[in-house]
């Protein structure tokens, strides 16, 4: 990180977490009404700790992504609440200018299709040479010395050779590489994966882990997996934030909510999945849909299709009960949900 | 899911190559994409059959080669023994009622411009004696509810359903005609993590009430494993292993089959430190330029001269019951090793 970096975001100087998300909330303000997309969402992640944020689609666990780099479309997004703290330093206040240093520098991201995140007119090596060019100041022929350097890093055969070539001319798993590439450039501290093997074969999702855990032990980043593969998350993950209709509805140590869940729509998600190393008579299947976030269901999001609800449910909405120093659920009856798990 | 031995339907060595063709008035053909390249299995009644593959392997190829919505450049595909593959006219069509298909994307395989009831009902206008045109409205009504929709909503669009219940949709028009045979390409994995086991559950349910039997393309080894009764593993254009699910998930024997079982993230951290991993290394070779003798020996670590010579036949292999096409075929419990 460059130096008027480190004075603006006070480097060593505070005590909590490299990153932390706390009570964030966003909308967005469409013709059909207000889509209440991210609730107040806590979280936070430390240098070399790999954080899990699983969720459906329409979770808010992209739109909490999104508002962490600053690329949020704002309108129709809008933030309501909440701050976005890294190393101490609330970077929703911060002028956009700085903010910039930031996104790259500190934190950085990889996108799902790597396809339509890549431009498809500039060759791959002036993309990620790009990062230098514009952070760095560095010449054209150094940036691009530094693109092949990391291409080779994340494994790409034959750098030097196809730093001309073109997105199209890479496979799904190369391109993916090249964006992790892109994010890595500039030795960020946070990397954001959004879904970055979903899109892949399942031998290829395979290598693209093991070079992110790879570069994550290396450089001791902290990474923020954003995922709904269940398999995936207990791979890699170190923490879990489970999150649902736009909250965080359980977060815990990874070997703790595979073990015993704490929120009823966790234990409804691990007994759904089917299972590669035995086979399962039929499938627990939770009932019913995701919220619409225009219309959410009052009392707990959940509560329509939940098999624990109570009148109360239906009222009031759960805060995330503290259930350890490092657990937490947003269920009513979590002591229920845990203890039917235990025998 | 029960399985009787009666075959419906037998492929037999199908081949399709599309052809490269260079040159734009005079067009000379400069090779061919391999997509299916020589694969034989028969299925049976009330049964299903995975077929697992990474993409371009050939899996959606197949499927469309089945429905004869494409031909083949060779080999055929017999269905109660008669040949679709070579069937016209009148013929192709009483056939093709007998093989139905559910698609992959629920959000762009049913036209938005028309209602469920016309969707769900539109093969009853093309297979017009099936049922008499008073009837079909209440029709189309009960397939809804045997696939789990209200049967009040038929006049509604397909931008009025949610991914899961327009799975259903398409569902309800594979079953309008009554087919013994439904091929599911890739039918859950467009689907959240919830909805994919209600789906699921769908298709088994209808399958032991209408003995159906499926043909289930998938890329996603846990899905198949819990649906199908026998399964297929496809690499460039060819079955390299075939067997019960617990003959090909428990104890594989081809090379390939093994890496991609061990490549599935197991839901479950325990152990994870120690579990191993075959990593293959590089992308699977182009279909239009596959290597020779075995196609998948550039990327297994136990090709010797001979992958590169003979192409291994599909066949039992010592010490294993189910066919493998590996030289070096041998069983190896990858999923359950740690």
């Amino acid at each position: 990180m460059t130096e008027v970096l480190s004075e603006q975001v006070g480097r060593g100087s505070h005590s909590g977490a490299l990153l932390e998300v706390d009570d964030l909330h966003v909308e967005f303000r469409t013709r059909a009404g207000v889509a209440k997309a991210v609730n107040g969402v806590t979280y936070s992640v430390d240098a070399g700790e790999t954080l899990a944020v699983l969720g459906e689609s329409g979770s808010g666990k992209s739109v909490t992504a999104q508002t962490i780099m600053g690329i949020l479309d704002m309108p129709p997004g809008k933030i309501t609440g909440g701050e976005i703290r890294f190393r101490g330093v609330d970077l929703l206040k911060l002028p956009e200018d700085q903010r910039r240093r930031v996104r790259g520098e500190g934190i950085s991201m990889v996108f799902q299709d790597a396809l339509s995140a890549l431009n498809p007119v500039f060759p791959v090596g002036w993309q990620i040479a790009e990062m230098f060019r514009m952070h760095r100041g560095t010449s054209r022929a150094e940036a691009k010395k530094k693109a092949v350097e990391l291409m080779d890093r994340v494994r790409i055969p034959a750098a030097k050779d196809r730093v001309n070539d073109f997105p199209h001319q890479f496979s799904g798993g190369m391109r993916q590489r090249i964006m992790i590439a892109m994010a890595i450039a500039l030795d960020p501290e946070i990397l954001i994966a959004d879904e970055p093997t979903t899109a892949l074969d399942v031998t290829v999702q395979a290598q693209i882990m093991g070079l992110l855990a790879e570069l994550q032990r290396d450089s001791n980043m902290g990474l923020i997996l954003i995922t709904h593969d269940l398999g995936v998350v207990a791979d890699v993950a170190d923490k879990i934030a489970v999150m649902y209709g736009g909250r965080i509805v359980e977060n815990a140590p990874v070997h703790d909510l595979y073990k015993n869940p704490a929120h009823p729509y966790s234990k409804g998600l691990l007994e759904s999945i089917p299972r590669v190393d035995h086979k399962g008579q039929e499938l627990y299947a939770i009932k019913g849909l995701p919220p619409n976030l225009l219309e959410m269901p009052t009392g707990c999001a959940f509560h329509p299709r939940c098999p624990y609800r109570r009148d109360n449910c239906v009222t009031d909405v759960p805060p995330l009960y503290t259930i350890s120093g490092t657990r937490g659920s947003a269920c009513h009856y979590w002591r229920e949900v845990i203890d039917e798990g235990e025998h | 899911m029960k399985a009787n031995t009666e075959s419906i339907l037998e492929v037999r060595d199908l081949v399709k190559h599309f052809p490269l063709t260079q040159g734009i008035v005079v067009k000379r053909q400069i090779g061919a994409i391999k997509a299916v390249d020589g694969v034989s299995f028969d299925l049976h009644r009330g049964e299903t059959l995975g077929i697992v593959g990474e993409s371009g392997c050939g899996k959606s190829t197949l499927a469309k080669l089945l429905m004869a919505l494409e031909r083949p450049t060779s080999g055929s595909v017999r269905v109660h023994g008669r040949d679709i593959t070579t069937a016209r006219g009148a013929e192709l069509k009483r056939m093709r009622r007998n093989i139905q298909m559910v698609m992959q994307d629920p959000y762009t395989s049913l036209n938005p411009r028309m209602t469920v009831g016309d969707i769900v009902g539109e093969p009853f206008e093309i297979h017009s004696d099936v049922v008499p045109k008073g009837g079909r409205r209440r029709r189309v009504q009960e397939l809804l509810e045997v696939v789990g929709l209200n049967p009040d909503h038929i006049n509604r669009y397909p931008h009025q359903f949610s991914g899961g219940q327009r799975q259903r949709i398409g569902i309800a028009r594979g079953l309008a005609l009554q087919p013994e045979i439904i091929i599911c390409d890739e039918p859950v994995s467009a689907l959240d993590v919830s909805i994919q086991a209600q789906v699921m559950n769908l298709l088994e349910r209808l399958q032991n009430e209408f003995d159906l039997a499926y043909i289930f393309i998938a890329h996603d080894l846990s899905v198949v494993r819990h649906i199908s009764d026998r399964v297929a593993v496809m690499y460039l254009g060819k079955i390299v292993e075939l067997g019960s699910d617990a003959e090909i998930y428990d104890s594989p024997t081809h090379p390939y089959t093994q890496a991609l079982l061990s490549a599935v993230p197991v839901p479950d951290p325990e152990g994870r430190e120690t579990r191993q991993r075959i990593i293959l290394q590089g992308d699977p070779p182009s279909p239009a330029n596959p290597p020779s003798g075995c196609h998948f020996r550039t990327r297994c670590w136990k090709a010797q001269d001979i992958c590169a010579e003979q192409t291994p036949a599909l066949e039992a292999r010592p010490g294993s019951g189910h066919p493998s096409a590996c030289h070096f075929a041998e069983a190896r419990d990858v999923v359950n090793a740690q």
